[in-house]
């Protein structure tokens, strides 16, 4: 048991065998992404009834609930993320780490800006301070606070050790978001997804909604892969299986998202 | 199709300009989240390879 965790721990610990793999998944990946995305759009923006009381602002529900889910997601991978840099100093996760935040921030800012587009037809104004908004703008300033510091101490290393320790801090703020809603008084309505219970929307919105939920984390992982495999050319290019894997193709002809097979 | 007219369909009657506005942002932040990953990588092989190439010429003629 030991032995297999140590072996999959140095396995992921090598950026050749993450270029390796994360080449040979991408294009599944972008296909399930792209799949979904299109399909969950289609139905959702034509095909999928009106809420009663909402009317068809509703619509917004298919963008706003995956984002804002995906943002809270990408920010609980981004802390594990930092727990293991900070104990084992791993390469690879920190490379993720620096994948991970600004595919975060833009999720939590589409659904800040979703959500101030949804409220004004239904609530009547752009935002209010109450607690599950704010804690989702604290969201999005954690996201930048990390990016800036990977950005501004020039040692990855340190720069990972650094925002990994902002990244488990903020860690606090994810059940504030989750509980916001149940603690506080608010104009923002209750989950939509509950993982015990049945759902309390109708069949026909609430399988669009799931398709672009599978659509969201998919076109996740995808975009954390290549913004990954892009770091680690980076921080690789002096290596030998760089040097060869460049050899091996042409520049003209270079596509990212075929793997290495040296 | 849950709408009568593709009019229809646009104006969503009335909510069309926050529906619309919504997803071009997500489209938009979708794309460019895939889309500059791949731009940099692109350009990175390509300035590495030309690196390479320009470091492998001359140890080629001197065997030569």
């Amino acid at each position: 048991m030991k032995d297999t965790l140590l072996r999959w721990f140095h396995k992921w610990g090598s950026p050749k065998w993450f270029y390796d793999l994360s080449g040979r998944w991408m294009p599944w990946l972008a296909g399930l992404s792209l799949i979904c995305l299109l399909v969950g759009s289609i139905w959702a923006l034509a095909f999928a009834p009106m809420d009663y009381q909402q009317g068809n602002s509703f619509r917004i529900i298919y963008l706003h609930v995956p984002a804002a889910i995906l943002a809270q997601s990408a920010y609980m991978l981004l802390a594990i993320l930092g727990v293991i840099t900070l104990v084992w100093r791993m390469k690879m996760t920190e490379i993720l780490a620096t994948a991970c935040a600004p595919i975060g921030a833009s999720m939590t800012f589409l659904a800040l800006v979703t959500g101030s587009l949804w409220g004004v037809p239904t609530w009547g104004t752009w935002w209010i301070w109450d607690a599950r908004l704010t804690s989702m703008l604290v969201l999005l300033f954690l996201y930048l606070g990390i990016m800036a510091l990977q950005d501004a101490i020039r040692d990855p290393s340190s720069a990972a050790r650094a925002s990994a320790i902002l990244a488990i801090v903020g860690v606090i703020n994810i059940p504030i978001i989750k509980y916001s809603v149940e603690w506080w008084y608010t104009l923002h309505q209750p989950a939509t997804f509950k993982l015990t219970e049945k759902p309390a929307m109708p069949m026909e919105m609430w399988l669009p909604l799931l398709m672009m939920l599978i659509g969201f984390y998919a076109f996740f992982a995808w975009s954390l892969l290549l913004r990954a495999r892009h770091q680690v050319l980076i921080r690789e290019q002096k290596t030998r299986w760089v040097t060869q894997l460049l050899d091996a193709k042409p520049a003209t002809k270079s596509d990212p998202s075929e793997s290495a097979k040296s | 199709m849950y709408f009568a007219s593709f009019a229809d369909f646009l104006s969503m009657q009335g909510h069309g300009i926050y529906v619309w506005a919504s997803y071009a942002l997500g489209l938009v932040l979708i794309l460019a989240n895939l889309l500059v990953p791949i731009w940099r990588t692109r350009r990175l092989r390509q300035r590495l390879q030309r690196r390479l190439q320009s470091t492998a010429a001359p140890a080629k003629e001197l065997n030569s």
